[in-house]
């Protein structure tokens, strides 16, 4: 690692002005992504900005029809949120999933998407579910802030604060662990609204990270079954294929983990 | 106090230190006045040297010294050894390059260190390698065995025309190709054993520290045989006289075969202590552990089975390309030879057998011993041509085995070995039982009718440990003898300390060679210590590997004991005025038997130091040394069957049951034993569904970490069934035949095996890893 300057602010705005003026800041949340790369000598901030001690960056509230889940919350405590089990039970069970213990124990919600691995878990829950994501500037929905592999709708220094997820008709998600690093070779999550859309998400599959899958969402639109997906045809356009699976492998998983998810979702 | 002796399970001594934290590593050493090396390795995996420098780096903070490639050949060192010449069919010798420990002029495998910095810290160190400018000129690059065979490919060492070390051979050819003429039918099949990195869970690490008054060495070093470490760096290296070294191995975390050899790391750090005059620490992490801890396997074999019309087996032919990497390492040369094609009758009788190995060089990281070293390649091939013919042949593979079982011992194969001992017929009938084998039929069905796809695979192995004997091997084109050392030292009061030249990583000798003492005195443990990997304190010694441990190790000590109960029973005798021959050792007491006098053990020890009262003539003192050089190898032999499911939609493989029935003959710590079973087989079901090393076509490892490499994790593996049966191996006094290697010598072919049978589908790559099962599965 490289010498760096560690901060830890008490509030948002604090951490915001630190960012400012550092000359290449970068925020630390869980560390379960950045201080790996910076053991590597991969990165090398002038300062990091820890977030993870300003109170307001964590918690978990219920919030009319939905749940807020402030930034620095942990996968832990949102797997074991007795709040997120109620209201969106896949959303904890996606929680419980990521990575092991220790993991879980550290990383965040807010670190997760805010890195937007191609294969993290939480892209898929929030796009399916069609989140929004708050910072300290403003609302980003989902579907405009995931921009590709490790890219997000995120200005240099903008700061999420928070996740608010919806309550939907039927949600579920399903994992296709890759072997070596437990991240998705290929998970789905699928969430059916209110009125009846639905909306479907896969991560691990993509060159582009987290996906809609519209060939899916058309069919399970028209019937919420497992079966329904049975004829569907998940095109390889545009997926991974690397030594853990070929493009065609991942097109299969997206559907048969759609299937799981539905099925889960009941 | 028997309840401590050979076969109780004791709770293994080591143990408390370990998990209290308190071991001690060749990282935790502190010396005063360390420095820290960090080395500048090569990103290509082929290229030329056309300049380095190093002028920055010099003037970095903290930096003591800045040594390349080039330094290292003036000096003198030598190039890194091969220690089994290997000799090809048409008589010529090895064809082998020059491997200096940092590449003066040109590197040939990605992760090849060129040069080092030594600085005051780590960061320091790191820092200022990252200011060394090599200029390199990328050369093509030869990543696997087909690119590096194939006409016109690239040539990595002048002296190896065409990439080929050596194309050597064993068995009758002549004798092979007419069974095959004659035979009734033919089996095929192509295999591919997948390369595998080590992965201990301890990094390599070395701290070499140079003594100016006394023009002496001592090398803190992860090694399975401190001596080999200090024969061949004085012999070979001229670093060091052999006298004026020593190596110590402390505990050391792991190794399955990858801390055997002697690195260029240690070599370096030994080398540059003296030129810097300052201790030099020296400790790799994981990444470089990937890229250059000797990985093993890498075999491409077509092998063919023949058989008669009554399923017997007739002949087997085998042709075998190995990937012996860049370079050769220590043993590299020996294991796809006389440690693989030695093993290919496997438990059957074969009348006939005929192999061919071709090992190449290629533009990888080295290749040499890992756990198992050549018999679970020799396995994998036996036992899948075995599965495959039943199939073909439609018979139950179980059946198909026995009937070709060997029955008699001792039995001649027609590929050196000379099996003593055995009963391969007991081993799966025991494994059949534990899995219920003829209830699964109808498992299957019920299975099928749930969707799942269940198979059922066997695996009859058998291996060659205690290696071995030192003439032999000699004969073999071995450049050392393979016999064990021990002494045993009995203290003034009564207590004991064994030396022994094994070493222990992870096995529990301090606990296992402590029963043998324990038993045979009589006494608790825990009056005995176990000294070992310290070659100033103990006399000599080859090391651990090759499940050679308890087979010569423990011979050894035997041996030694024997000598010592001798010389006390002649002081006790003395002391109680009895015979000699009327004395028995019993709970630490010496006595006269039919009488009720005794002496006690410490009594007798001190009476030896005292030298008040001892027989006429007798030399003062309690300790005696002995070496042991084995008569055979030993045999160890087992059938592990597996049951899987495999869940079409997504290729994954769960175990329903695995069963493992060995054969280890004496089982000294039945604890231990199962230990060893466990970690063995976790291994072998790693190969088989987990680990592989690839590389690009650059020749660069995509697999270089954990994120790539699938180690095994508990939550892949089955709670194991394990059951022994038992022979007595003759060959040495103890009757034990070895156990740390056996797990992942036959899990691999039992996994295959299944899947294969649950897929119906032959062509199965290992690592069978969901992508590939299911591509099997759906094409
Ligand atoms: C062994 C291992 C296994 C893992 N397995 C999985 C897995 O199975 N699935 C999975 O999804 N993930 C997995 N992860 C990743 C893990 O979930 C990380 O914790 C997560 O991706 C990053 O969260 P963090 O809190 O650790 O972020 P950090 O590492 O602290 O930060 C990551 C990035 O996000 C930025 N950042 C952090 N918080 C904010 C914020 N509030 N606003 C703006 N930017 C911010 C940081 O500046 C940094 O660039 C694994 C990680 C490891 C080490």
């Amino acid at each position: 690692m490289y010498e760096t300057t560690y901060h830890r602010p008490a509030s948002v705005d604090e951490a915001a002005a630190l960012f400012a003026k550092g000359s290449d800041s970068k925020y630390l949340a869980g560390g379960h992504t950045l201080l790996p790369v910076m053991k590597q000598r991969l990165a090398s901030p002038s300062d990091v900005i820890d977030l993870g001690k300003i109170k307001d960056l964590v918690g978990i509230e219920p919030s009319g029809a939905g749940i807020v889940i402030k930034a620095a919350t942990t996968h832990y405590d949102v797997a074991n949120s007795d709040a997120v089990k109620k209201a969106i039970p896949a959303l904890a069970h996606l929680a419980s999933l990521i990575g092991d213990p220790q993991v879980r124990y550290r990383g965040t919600i807010g670190g997760s998407i805010a890195n937007n691995d191609p294969a993290a878990d939480y892209p898929a829950a929030v796009l399916a579910l069609g989140a929004t994501i708050k910072t300290n500037k403003r609302s980003i929905a989902a579907d405009e802030f995931f921009k590709g592999l490790f890219t997000t709708a995120l200005a240099d220094g903008e700061i999420i604060t928070a996740v608010s997820f919806p309550v939907q008709a039927k949600a579920g998600y399903s994992k296709f662990p890759n072997p070596a690093s437990r991240f998705a070779l290929t998970g789905v999550f699928v969430a059916k609204t209110p009125a009846g859309d639905v909306r479907v998400a896969a991560t691990g599959a993509s060159q582009n990270g987290v996906m809609r899958v519209p060939a899916i969402e058309a069919a399970l639109k028209a019937n919420w079954s497992a079966g329904a997906l049975d004829n569907v045809t998940v095109s390889t356009d545009g997926l991974l294929s690397d030594i853990h699976g070929s493009s065609a492998y991942r097109a299969n998983l997206i559907k048969v983990m759609a299937q799981r998810a539905v099925t889960a979702a009941g | 106090m028997g309840v401590e002796g050979i076969g109780a399970s004791v709770v293994r001594k080591e143990d408390r230190r370990f998990v209290t934290g308190r071991g001690r590593y060749v990282d935790d050493i502190k010396i005063v006045g360390l420095t820290h090396a960090h080395f500048v390795r090569s990103p290509h995996a082929h290229a030329k040297i056309k300049s380095i420098d190093i002028a920055a780096a010099k003037g970095m903070p903290g930096v003591v010294g800045v040594l390349t490639g080039q330094e290292i050949v003036d000096d003198k060192v030598g190039n890194l050894i091969c220690g089994w010449a290997i000799t090809s069919k048409d008589g010529t010798g090895m064809k082998m390059g020059a491997w200096p420990a940092m590449a003066p002029e040109i590197v040939r495998f990605a992760g090849q260190a060129v040069a080092v910095v030594i600085a005051e810290t780590k960061n320091q160190a790191r820092d200022a390698a990252e200011a060394v400018v090599v200029d390199y000129e990328e050369l093509p690059v030869a990543s696997d065995i087909r690119a590096a065979i194939k006409p016109g490919a690239p040539q990595l060492h002048p002296e190896a025309p065409g990439n080929v070390i050596y194309d050597w051979t064993i068995g009758e050819e002549a004798a092979t190709d007419a069974a095959f003429k004659a035979a009734a039918n033919v089996v095929s099949l192509d295999i591919t054993n997948n390369r595998l990195v080590p992965n201990a869970m301890e990094p390599r690490a070395a701290i070499a520290e140079y003594n100016d008054a006394e023009e002496h060495f001592t090398l803190y070093t992860t090694s399975q045989n401190p001596h080999v470490a200090r024969l061949v760096l004085s012999a070979f290296y001229n670093i060091a006289q052999e006298h004026k070294l020593r190596v110590v191995a402390p505990d050391v975390g792991g190794g399955f075969g990858s801390k055997i050899f002697i690195y260029p790391e240690e070599m370096v750090a030994l080398w540059a202590s003296k030129k810097v005059r300052r201790p030099v620490k020296w400790t790799g992490d994981r990444s470089e552990a990937f890229l250059t801890d000797a990985h093993g396997r890498d075999h491409l074999t077509k092998a063919e089975m023949a058989f008669d019309k009554d399923n017997k087996v007739t002949a087997l032919r085998v042709k075998t390309y190995a990937n012996l990497g860049a370079y050769m390492s220590l043993f590299s040369s020996s294991v796809p030879t006389y440690l693989y094609a030695t093993l290919l009758s496997g438990q059957y009788n074969i009348p006939n057998i005929f192999a061919e190995v071709i090992s190449v060089y290629t533009n990888t990281t080295p290749v040499d011993a890992y756990r198992g070293a050549g018999r679970p390649e020799a396995s994998f091939v036996v036992e899948r041509l075995m599965e495959t013919a039943a199939r073909q042949l439609k018979v139950d593979p179980a059946e198909l085995r026995r009937k070709n079982f060997i029955t008699t011992f001792p039995h001649q194969t027609p590929v050196i070995m000379a099996y003593d001992v055995g009963d391969f017929g007991a081993s799966l009938d025991s494994a059949m039982k534990a899995i219920d084998y003829a209830g699964f039929p109808a498992r299957k069905a019920k299975a099928k009718t749930e969707g799942k796809l269940r198979g059922i695979g066997i695996s009859c192995y058998i291996e060659a440990c205690g290696i071995a004997p030192s003439k032999a091997v000699g004969s073999l084109g071995a450049g050392v003898g393979l016999w064990e050392s021990a002494e045993v030292r009995v203290n003034p009061v009564g207590t004991i300390e064994i030396l022994t030249g094994s070493h222990s990583h992870g096995q529990g000798h301090e606990t296992t060679f402590a029963q043998l003492v324990a038993g045979r005195l009589g006494i608790p443990i825990s009056q005995v210590s176990i000294v070992h990997g310290d070659t100033d304190k103990v006399q000599f010694g080859m090391g651990t590997y090759g499940s050679r441990s308890a087979a010569v190790g423990m011979s050894a000590i035997f041996k030694a004991m024997e000598k010592v109960e001798a010389k006390a029973k002649k002081i006790a005798a003395h002391q109680l005025e009895a015979s000699e021959a009327d004395i028995v050792i019993e709970n630490g007491e010496f006595k006269v038997t039919g009488t009720d006098k005794s002496i006690a053990l410490p009594m007798v020890a001190l009476a030896a130091y005292t030298a008040h009262n001892l027989p006429d003539g007798m030399e003062p003192g309690l300790k005696e040394g002995a070496f042991y050089d084995p008569t055979n190898f030993t045999f160890p032999a087992g059938a592990y069957i597996c049951e899987i499911e495999v869940d079409s939609g997504t290729g994954k493989t769960s175990f329903v049951n695995f069963v493992a029935a060995d054969d280890f003959g004496t089982l000294i710590n039945p604890m231990i034993v199962e230990g060893q079973v466990h970690g063995g087989l976790a291994q072998g079901i790693g190969q088989a569904l987990l680990e592989g090393a690839v590389y690009d076509s650059s020749g660069q490892l995509v697999t270089a970490s954990f994120m790539d490499y699938t180690m095994p994790r508990a939550d892949d593996l089955p709670s194991f069934k394990l059951s022994h049966t038992t022979t007595l191996c003759p060959g040495n006094p103890l009757g034990v035949k070895g156990c740390g290697e056996a797990g992942a010598i036959g899990a691999s072919a039992a996994v295959i095996n299944a899947i294969t049978d649950a897929i119906g589908n032959n062509k199965l790559e290992m690592p069978a890893s969901p992508d590939r099962v299911w591509h099997a599965i759906h094409g």
